[in-house]
């Protein structure tokens, strides 16, 4: 390893939302030419590239990418790994620099969805007749028979068992979740929905997976953000007002799902959440009670919730508490998902990873406009890409 | 035309249907986690050596979603739960048996039951367990 620390250069991300009239290459050019743009560098600058895309995941998207942006010739990795797919090419690029490889590179990711509903769930169909198949020896359909598959439904499930161990934790305290989130997008150009609901509008929207309400649940969509990385050694060399806007990357990790009992059935999302964020507020030396603002995984209002608890931002077994103080609310002591989140930024699954960086990138630099928030120093971004995987990256302003 | 009597298959391999019926788990010999696929090695500690354990159907309700909103072949609403036996494994099924879905309850306690879930081409049904209340 080289040794050095890696920084952030320049990053981008599209508005999310839905681009009929362009495809995922032009959506992941547009982040990348302006990521690069941002940084004051361009393609011939880059010693690698990683592109990330969940269900593009077999189509070259990096060499798709280059065909539109400049093939030099350099290392492409095309990253795929679920939710956690764009933080999976930010971290390959940041490893590259790291290993010495690569002075400068370029993350990206992007996902074009449209509007694909349910991702999960009902896939099989009732075959004629019953004959066992899979690593379970079903039948048939197992989806809505034995419990869900659906995504709203997992995770909802999640937030059900952190509700049944911990007290002060219901239906209102996952509904203030998505409150905060909308309320936080209205002040976010770049947001998929910029509409503030009420918690009655909230908890009476149509049930998809109780607790979850459709407001409690992240859209589909399109979208793409992009990263530059640089090593410590040649930001040194760049102009003095690229040194002034780059953010370090204090702590980047990856973890995956380690066994507990239950995990065949019920993913647990907790545990590998709870290890990354370990090993980076070690890494960095940065603990939660630092962090200016958090970007995490808000797939569902659920899940909110209780990566309060596993990120260490409030005591354990407090998360309900802590949504209830207003601490995790753009005015409170820990800012979180000021974006909007993932339920009104919206999620484009491999867009997520790279655009929660873009944004606390965005307010380390002073530069986030209405959304900003104040003197922010330090910040964390989360994902987990169910399955699982979960990355956590934070971010420090230059000194 | 002689009508064959029905026949019943389980809706997973780990459902046994002879009475009562329960479910079973494949034990890793060295650690004893428990995993209802077929296996190459223990996720838990890599071990590879498994013995088919009985599965008991008491349980409580860990955590619970009632689904609303779910692919077009799947019957809304219901109620998907996690349901922790009494052994200590734990299961996906639906809580059957309920008069509302409503009515679920985290913690409450709940047996597995068993019932016929749709029937083939050739007459064969599929028998699916769920979990109801006590």
């Amino acid at each position: 390893m080289s040794g050095g620390a890696v920084w952030v250069l320049g990053t981008s991300m599209t508005r999310f939302g839905r681009y009929p009239e362009m495809d995922s290459v032009d959506l992941a050019a547009r982040a990348s030419l302006d990521a690069m743009d941002d940084g004051g560098v361009t393609i011939h600058d880059m010693d690698v590239l990683a592109a990330g895309t969940l269900f593009q995941a077999s189509t070259s998207m990096g060499q798709r990418l280059q065909k539109q942006i400049g093939q030099t010739g350099i290392p492409v990795y095309n990253v795929s790994n679920a939710c956690a797919t764009g933080a999976t090419a930010l971290r390959t690029v940041y490893l590259s620099i790291r290993a010495g490889e690569a002075e400068m590179g370029l993350a990206v990711g992007v996902e074009q969805m449209g509007k694909m509903g349910l991702l999960a769930g009902g896939s099989k169909e009732d075959r004629n007749v019953y004959e066992p198949s899979g690593r379970y020896g079903a039948v048939t359909a197992v989806d809505g028979v034995l419990g869900t598959e659906t995504m709203p439904g997992v995770f909802a499930q999640a937030g059900m068992q952190y509700a049944y161990e911990n007290d002060g934790v219901g239906f209102e305290q996952f509904a203030r979740v998505a409150y905060k989130n909308h309320q936080h997008s209205t002040l976010n150009p770049l947001a998929q929905y910029q509409k503030e609901f009420s918690m009655e509008e909230i908890m009476e929207a149509p049930v998809q997976s109780y607790p979850n309400t459709l407001l409690m649940c992240c859209p589909t969509g399109d979208g793409a953000a992009a990263v530059v990385l640089v090593s410590e050694e040649r930001l040194r060399s760049l102009p003095v007002e690229a040194q002034r806007r780059a953010v370090k990357v204090a702590a980047s990790v990856l973890t995956s799902d380690p066994y507990v009992e239950g995990g065949q059935v019920q993913p647990d999302v907790n545990t590998l959440t709870r290890n990354a964020a370990a090993k980076a507020y070690e890494l960095s030396g940065i603990g939660p009670e630092d962090l200016d603002l958090v970007e995490l995984h808000d797939c569902f209002a659920t899940a909110e919730l209780i990566h309060y608890d596993n990120l260490g931002l409030c005591e354990r077994g407090g998360a309900g508490d802590f949504i209830d103080s207003g601490a995790p609310f753009r005015d409170g002591t820990t800012p979180v998902n000021v974006s909007g989140g993932l339920i009104s930024k919206g999620h484009p699954i491999g867009a997520t990873g790279v655009a929660n960086v873009f944004e606390v990138t965005t307010h380390l630099r002073g530069e986030a406009g209405d959304r900003q928030i104040e003197g922010a120093r330090v910040g964390l971004a989360h994902v987990i890409g169910l399955g699982s995987s979960c990355g956590v990256h934070i971010l420090e302003k230059a000194a | 035309m002689v009508e064959n009597p029905k026949s019943q298959v389980p809706i997973v391999d780990y459902l046994q249907l002879d009475e009562p019926p329960h479910l079973i788990a494949n034990e890793c010999g060295a650690c004893q986690a428990r995993f209802f696929d077929r296996r190459n090695a223990c996720g838990a500690c890599g071990a590879t050596d498994f013995a088919t354990v009985r599965v008991v159907n008491r349980g409580v309700l860990k955590a619970f979603s009632i689904v609303y909103r779910a692919a077009p072949t799947v019957q809304v609403p219901f109620v998907s739960a996690i349901v922790e036996t009494s052994d200590g494994t734990t299961v996906r099924a639906n809580v059957v048996g309920l008069e509302n879905p409503d009515d679920a309850e985290l913690g409450m306690a709940l047996e597995m039951t068993t019932y016929v879930c749709g029937t083939d081409d050739a007459g064969t049904e599929c028998v699916a367990f769920g979990y109801a209340p006590v």
